[in-house]
């Protein structure tokens, strides 16, 4: 397909990926956006990469240590991390997941209270013991996704932002032609990756694609004395130690939303920054006297079983939708891989990603959104 | 093991956020002048009303040039919040009318966020606005909020700025008159409109040796009367000349150099350039504000339940152009600042690294990052203050991007050779002031909260492991990890 066009909805981390992958073998790729890459949840998220659930999580792994050389700008990725447990049910769980771990032949090491506090100087003597994964990491979601964005225009790709799609043209059970209030780009090949605005751009397409919208927050300290590790989370938050210091943590209840065609209203972070705040002066009791200078909320979509769905669709026949489900960040160096594959190939190359098929809801019921009670507050 | 959907999705925030602790008809954040007349008003009329105010702030704060731009110029006099508090009564002695007329009063007191209902939120009780003092926070319930909370003062860099002894006007007002609490002897003032006039007049009937302003337009930009007075105060207003560096040592500030080669002893460098409404508590609640150059910048513009009064309302209408004004001033210390000035403090982040949008030097920069600045970014679109922030870090401080972040919206527009007012403005964030984890912390949440709660969205199926899946580890995984969020 060198040489073809394709056209990819979304300048989100998993549409930038999938261009960048593109881009990489030979595809003159275009990615429209509604507003600036990565604005959305792409851009605000703990930066977690450890997704063990997943059928693209060799391939995450594989690829975290290289982005820095294969996109040729820093994202500030991490390896390595230690959950905490701070309650004896979560010390439980935590020893569970490790059990799986080992199972699944991933490496992980039980840490006593002491071993805890030696591995993270801002951990207190209140804890019930700690797993430290010697595989997954984090980056930076921000400067990642400007990372994935400026390799795809090293390697010739265009980026068109302040440019939502408003619909599409289609010939012969294809997608033509992808359009914007100002332009119309012709294409080969179309990659639907605009999160929550998925389903009604798909419907365009006559396709229904089951997605419910919600929002979660973070909040974000003043920076705190560089720990070895700073992939450090557990009781029931997310988060990291950036490279500069700052804790950033996030979790809790979140809030289902509708959204509209043009995107999330507005991401509004609530008083949950207080309860996130508790958790954190917890899991890290040296650091409970760092101000918190900022907190946010990002607007994330989840299918109904909220795994992902990477699909090349039957028709039209050069369409790939892409919604990873919350959990796009971490994945997002495998996710492009796949949809690379799908795109040229038909078929992902590395990895059996059939259940993350859109067929998997093809009997869905309709009322999917209530029987599961997540409808927005009225 | 099937999935029972039961219709309720218990890890949603729905119902599990506590109430405000107490509900007051009024509140009114912010004890100076114009929030103490509110504040009477209301409760003169019958209205149960709150007034907060943050001061005194911790000295850590002030240190941190928060909420003013003290720049390290504060004596220890400071540090004694018992005789800070006191200061206060003393200067606003309306504060023992307004607790007379039932007005109930928290200084020392922050008003850190507003909450209410509305886009991408519907799930709080009832509108609130976020209160911490030096030992807890807590949210408070109103029918109306009324913000007094002021004008801040616009930082300027220039080469040397980045130490002890350059502050703001508004700062240096307040240590005068208020906390009588300034350590410089010998200052020199930029600017030379209203604002460094009045601040150098009282300075000097203060005591403090006023060794100058600096103006760098032709002429004098205030008001020709309290220019008279200046003059006839026997200090010298320099225009058409600007400030090229400071030097100093331990103490900071000893000497400011001039455009014109001139070397000026002083221990203090007044930035009276410009004052910003403080919006924050308004931006930060995604309530709309509108530009306005003669008003001093960005001001509310008609959130419901919100009233702004005083300089937070906008600064008094002289029809001057502050927004220009301020630009003018932007252009000329750009033009003498060198590549590795520092703009933002807190991330030290110098000009050359903002105008590149490069990275914190703890990260590589490979040839590819190298080749981009901001003006390969202008080729994607405008330019947005949030955007470079995230890049450079500029403004994403402890500070809170109280020093930078007017400078960094003033920069991208003289590079991008576009208005000022085509540049966004950089979103605010609550808490808009720095809150210590243990304070914002809600110890005593409601246990609906807690049992909600999950790391992301408790989703069983979520994270299984794919190997796992249709095994008898799949329904061990649910039944060890989800508290049966569905039976």
């Amino acid at each position: 397909m060198s040489g073809s066009e394709v056209v990819i909805v979304g300048g989100g981390v998993t549409g930038l990926s999938a261009g960048w992958w593109l881009a990489r073998s030979g595809v003159k790729v275009t990615v429209l956006d509604k507003f600036i890459v990565g604005w959305e949840a792409s851009g605000r998220n703990g930066g977690g990469a450890s997704h063990y659930s997943s059928p693209l999580f060799d391939e995450e792994q594989r690829l975290w240590p290289q982005m820095d050389e294969l996109l040729g700008y820093p994202t500030e990725h991490q390896k390595g991390r230690i959950l905490i447990a701070m309650t004896e049910r979560q010390w439980e769980q935590y020893r569970f997941i490790a059990e799986r771990h080992t199972r699944l032949n991933h490496p992980v090491e039980l840490l006593d209270v002491k071993q805890v506090q030696e591995a993270v100087p801002l951990a207190g003597d209140n804890s019930f013991g700690g797993v430290h994964y010697k595989f997954g990491g984090h980056a930076n979601p921000q400067r990642s996704v400007q990372a994935y964005a400026w390799a795809l225009q090293d390697l010739g790709g265009k980026i068109v932002q302040h440019s939502p799609v408003t619909g599409f043209e289609t010939a012969g059970g294809k997608v033509t032609a992808v359009k914007t209030a100002n332009a119309t780009y012709g294409c080969d090949a179309v990659v639907v990756a605009a999160g929550p605005q998925i389903p009604q751009l798909m419907a365009q397409l006559g396709v229904n694609v089951p997605l419910a919208a919600a929002r979660a927050e973070m909040i974000i300290t003043e920076p705190a004395p560089m720990m070895p590790l700073g992939g450090v989370d557990g009781h029931k938050i997310y988060g990291r130690q950036t490279l500069r210091g700052n804790l950033a943590y996030g979790g809790g209840p979140h809030e289902w939303l509708d959204v509209d065609a043009t995107g999330p209203a507005a991401r509004p972070s609530t008083p949950l920054a207080r309860n996130l705040a508790k958790r954190l002066a917890e899991l890290l009791p040296k650091a409970a006297h760092l101000n918190v200078i900022r907190s946010w909320a990002g607007i994330i979509e989840n299918s109904p079983d909220g795994r992902p769905i990477i699909d090349r669709l039957t028709s039209p026949d050069n369409v790939v939708v892409a919604s990873m489900s919350s959990v796009g960040f971490g994945l997002s160096p495998a996710s492009g891989h796949a949809i690379r594959d799908l795109v040229i190939d038909g078929k992902c190359s590395f990895a059996d990603i059939d259940i993350l098929k859109l067929s998997r809801f093809d009997n869905l019921e309709s009322d999917w959104r209530e029987k599961r009670g997540w409808m927005p507050i009225s | 093991m099937e999935l029972n959907f039961t219709g309720t999705d218990i890890c949603a925030i729905n119902g599990t956020r506590s109430a405000p602790e107490t509900h007051y008809d009024i509140v009114v954040v912010g004890a100076g002048p114009s929030g103490v007349a509110a504040a009477i008003e209301a409760a003169t009329a019958g209205a149960k009303v709150l007034l907060v105010d943050e001061n005194p702030v911790s000295g850590a704060l002030m240190g941190n040039d928060i909420p003013l731009y003290f720049g390290g110029r504060m004596t220890a006099a400071t540090q004694n919040t018992e005789r800070m508090l006191e200061a206060i009564f003393m200067s606003m002695p309306a504060l023992e009318t307004a607790m007379d007329a039932g007005v109930e009063l928290l200084l020392g007191t922050t008003a850190w966020g507003v909450y209410r209902n509305g886009p991408g939120v519907a799930s709080l009780p009832q509108q609130v606005v976020g209160l911490a003092d030096s030992e807890r926070s807590w949210l408070v319930g109103f029918d109306k909020i009324v913000l007094a909370t002021g004008a801040r003062d616009l930082a300027m860099s220039f080469p040397g700025w980045n130490q002890p002894g350059v502050m703001g006007a508004a700062a240096l007002q307040m240590l005068l008159t208020r906390y009588e609490a300034f350590a410089g002897q010998r200052i020199l003032v930029l600017g030379s409109h209203d604002l460094a006039l009045e601040t150098a007049l009282l300075a000097q009937a203060r005591g403090i040796d006023v060794v100058g302003l600096i103006e760098v337009r032709d002429a004098p930009q205030g008001h020709s009367e309290l220019v008279a007075k200046v003059a006839a105060a026997g200090i010298a207003i320099h225009c058409g000349q600007t400030i090229t560096s400071a030097t100093g040592g331990i103490n900071g500030i000893e000497s400011a150099t001039l455009s014109t080669g001139d070397v000026i002893a002083c221990d203090t460098i007044c930035v009276a350039i410009g004052l910003i409404p403080s919006i924050e508590l308004v931006d930060a609640m995604h309530g709309p504000r509108a530009l306005n150059a003669t008003r001093g910048g960005y001001i509310p513009a008609g959130e419901p339940s919100v009233t702004a009064v005083g300089d937070c309302a906008g600064l008094a209408d002289s029809g001057f152009d502050h927004i220009a004004y301020r630009m003018d001033w932007m252009r000329a210390l750009s033009d003498i600042s060198a590549d590795d000035t520092i703009i933002c403090q807190c991330e030290e982040v110098t000009r050359a690294d903002l105008i590149g949008v490069q990275p914190p030097n703890y990260l590589s920069r490979p040839a590819p990052m190298c080749a981009r600045s901001l003006g390969t970014l202008l080729e994607d679109g405008p330019a947005n203050p949030d955007q470079i922030k995230r890049l450079t870090r500029a403004g994403m401080g402890v500070c809170q991007g109280r020093r930078c972040r007017d400078q960094v919206a003033m920069l991208l527009a003289i590079e991008a050779d576009k208005p000022f007012g085509s540049i966004p403005l950089a979103s605010h964030r609550a808490p808009v002031r720095p809150l210590p984890l243990k304070i914002l912390a809600e110890w005593d949440e409601p246990a609906e909260m807690e049992a909600a709660w999950d790391v992301w969205f408790g989703i069983p199926t979520q994270w299984v492991p794919v190997e796992d899946l249709n095994t008898p580890y799949q329904d061990e995984h649910r039944e060890m990890l989800y508290t049966g969020m569905y039976t």
